[in-house]
């Protein structure tokens, strides 16, 4: 008897099946996540050897992610043990009872060394029931070959009147446009929103997508494509399809404003503007363009809040694994290293690792990404992202820019009021 | 006693047999209806499902709602404006020259709509992409014109990607059925006719058209469900985020909103409401073809 079990043993080991591990199924809907969660196993399984685990990550996409857990979670069968929700869909998950574990008991005793306006987007009642990845700090990616073409000193460009001055300049010396305007989703407006002090939802999730601030910001856009012309609608229509990387690799526009994770898009797609990027901090809104004035000098945009669900039969675990691989130092180290996201934990943000080279510091011309950052991190602007916030994306996304900035069917007053009655219904 | 036994069970087994059929549209059909019409009457959450009257109902009245049904509408009509008399047409001309072809060619003309929606929609996505090297932008730029952009470009180019698919989809198919419907029309009467030195346009306004009504009710109320019941061909091209709701169909607002937000009760009055649009619109075609009036 002793021999079989040892002939199982070995055979086991040999296999790389670890039979004492346990298994965790991942859900996610961004391959580079799997890879970063896979590429943490094996740190995690050496520091606890009594609490090993195999995980089992699958990637689907976007919205066929988030369907298939709604569904799972609403039928009680078939969930998965850990699942990425992407932060604007993440309340659809915290409606009736909750089907997702809370996660206070081992982010509570941490909690004070994170930003907090990043852990309050998956919380609540009290409970936290997600953990991002991210700080997602909105950034402008200069084409700096094109810049300098243009005779632009992208570090004279401090407020959004320098930049539409510089964007007129560039439009006259190249040819190219400016920048590009998302039509089909919200990464063009929305982080403007937030950067001119306003949001979508107020903190009461009242519906305040139609404020004065937010026409104006929205005329802006408006004015950039058809009055200063120095902006177009984004081809394929949104930043995350094959049309716009390959327009932009081939030096299709001089600049683009995205989050810091948007870094891993210019990396993996657009190889050919490899040492002609450079990342610099967003102009403000200091009064000079439409009146819009702010104290606000970012603000973070974006989220995956991964969550463990209910259905798990290693919820302990699985929590473990999860606080540990998002919320510890060593894991936030390796989200900036591997993934190119601003990490969650501000302690991490002065440590030296964070300056060591890596593929982006590789890709980009900045010397020193993370110190750029530092300066501009006390300027960020929260958002709110709870109550009704998916079905207020999805309008955004769907309606408000194609119809004031492609269509022109609706003044941008006039598709920001529409939407907005639209969600008060 | 062995006759009673007998027929006791020759009374029973019409029940037997049918027992299957009864069990799979209880199943099937009548469970779902009557919980999707529950459903509409309630808030539906995990763990806090409760009755919330018309609330749902009212709630479901908006652009969105309006854009879908407009879209539905649209794309039936325009389905069954070209899916109806081209098909007749070809149908008719194929099926003047009766040769052994026939079999095989039915075959060929059935294979469209054996092909994946999904498969079909991704090579379609990619021959009216935006760039002018995509097949048919670069037809058109052959041709003198300029560049299309097809998917995003706006509520006419849209509908005609939906009808574009569905047409090549369904051409096929109605020919099969309209070439059945031609071949029970018997021989004597085009002979009578010809005799009787009728042109072809008259016989086909005279003879085929009359006799082949049953098929064309056939496939008029089959192309009026399908129309409505439209959701892969705009969730290829779309995957339910098209701008401005062009792509925007009932079923597909079923899906967004039992789905993508999780208001199961808000979806299942939408799917009881399309379920009566449906059912009014299949009412007054059939009307119109005389389909309720008694035979003289």
């Amino acid at each position: 008897m002793r021999r079989f079990l040892v002939l199982i043993l070995l055979i086991t080991s040999v296999a790389g099946f670890n039979a004492f591990a346990t298994d965790l199924t991942l859900w996610t809907f961004q391959e580079l996540h799997a890879n970063f969660y896979q590429s943490m196993v094996p740190v995690w399984n050496a520091a606890n050897p009594a609490k090993q685990i195999t995980l089992k990550p699958e990637v689907f996409p976007y919205d066929d992610l988030h369907n298939k857990l709604l569904v799972a979670l609403q039928s009680g069968v078939g969930a998965p043990d850990i699942a990425d929700i992407e932060v604007s869909k993440f309340a659809n998950y915290l409606k009736g009872t909750i089907q997702l574990a809370p996660l206070n008991d081992l982010l509570d005793p941490i909690k004070d060394k994170f930003f907090q306006s990043r852990l309050a987007l998956y919380e609540k009642g009290g409970k936290y029931y997600g953990i991002d990845f991210h700080v997602g700090m909105e950034v402008m990616y200069y084409n700096n070959e094109i810049m300098k073409e243009a005779g632009v000193d992208i570090d004279k460009i401090k407020t959004w009147y320098d930049y539409i001055k510089a964007g007129q300049q560039v439009v006259a010396k190249t040819g190219k446009p400016m920048c590009t305007l998302e039509t089909t989703e919200h990464w063009s407006v929305y982080p403007l929103f937030s950067l001119a002090g306003s949001d979508v939802l107020d903190k009461n999730n009242k519906v305040i997508l139609d404020n004065p601030t937010n026409v104006r910001v929205l005329q802006m856009l408006y004015d950039m494509v058809y009055k200063y012309k120095i902006a177009v609608a984004t081809p394929g229509g949104f930043h995350h399809n094959e049309q716009y990387y390959g327009f932009m690799n081939d030096g299709g526009a001089a600049s683009i404003w995205m989050p810091l994770w948007y870094m891993g898009r210019f990396t993996d797609y657009m190889p050919d503007l490899k040492g002609k990027m450079a990342i610099r901090p967003m102009p403000i809104f200091d009064g000079s363009v439409n009146g819009i004035k702010s104290s606000f000098l970012s603000t973070g945009m974006g989220g995956t809040g991964t969550a463990v669900t209910l259905q798990s039969k290693n919820i302990p675990l699985a929590k473990s694994f999860l606080v540990w691989v998002k919320g510890s130092k060593e894991g936030n180290i390796a989200i900036w290293q591997q993934l190119g996201f601003d990490p969650m934990r501000w302690d991490v943000w002065t440590d030296p690792a964070m300056r060591e080279p890596n593929k982006f510091t590789r890709y980009f011309q900045n010397n020193d990404i993370f110190g750029m950052m530092v300066a501009v991190k006390n300027g960020l602007n929260t958002t709110v992202v709870s109550g009704n916030y998916p079905d207020v994306i999805d309008i955004l996304k769907r309606n408000v820019s194609y119809q004031a900035l492609v269509e022109q069917s609706k003044t941008p007053e006039q598709a920001l009021k529409d939407a907005a009655a639209q969600l008060r219904k | 006693m062995k006759q009673s036994l007998f027929q006791s069970s020759m009374r029973r087994a019409p029940y037997v047999f049918v027992l299957p059929f009864i069990i799979s549209v209880l199943v099937f059909y009548l469970y779902p209806i009557i919980a999707t019409i529950v459903m509409s009457f309630q808030d539906v959450v995990p763990g806090e499902t409760r009755f919330i009257g018309t609330a749902n109902y009212q709630k479901m009245f908006s652009e969105d709602f309006s854009k879908a049904l407009g879209n539905s509408f649209k794309y039936t009509a325009f389905t069954i404006l070209i899916l109806i008399p081209v098909p007749v047409i070809l149908a008719v001309m194929l099926n003047t020259h009766r040769r052994r072809t026939n079999a095989a060619y039915r075959a060929v003309l059935f294979l469209p709509s054996l092909v994946s929606v999904v498969v079909a929609g991704t090579i379609f996505r990619l021959m009216f992409a935006y760039s002018p090297r995509a097949v048919i932008n670069a037809v058109i730029v052959a041709l003198g014109g300029r560049a299309t952009d097809w998917v995003l470009g706006g509520a006419a180019q849209a509908m005609f990607l939906m009808v574009m698919i569905a047409v090549w989809r369904w051409t096929g198919v109605n020919i099969v059925y309209f070439l059945s419907g031609l071949q029970s029309i018997p021989s004597e009467l085009y002979e009578a006719a010809d005799m009787d030195g009728a042109r072809p346009l008259r016989r086909l306004f005279s003879i085929t058209l009359p006799l082949l009504k049953p098929t064309i009710i056939f496939v008029t109320t089959i192309s009026i469900f399908g129309g409505f019941a439209m959701f892969e061909e705009s969730f290829i091209f779309w995957q339910g985020q098209s701008p401005n709701n062009v792509g925007l169909t009932m079923v597909g607002l079923i899906y967004k909103k039992g789905f993508q937000t999780g208001s199961m009760g808000l979806a299942s009055a939408i799917g009881i409401v399309l379920m009566v649009v449906i059912f009014i619109v299949s009412v007054i075609a059939l009307r119109s073809f005389g389909f309720f009036k008694r035979e003289s």
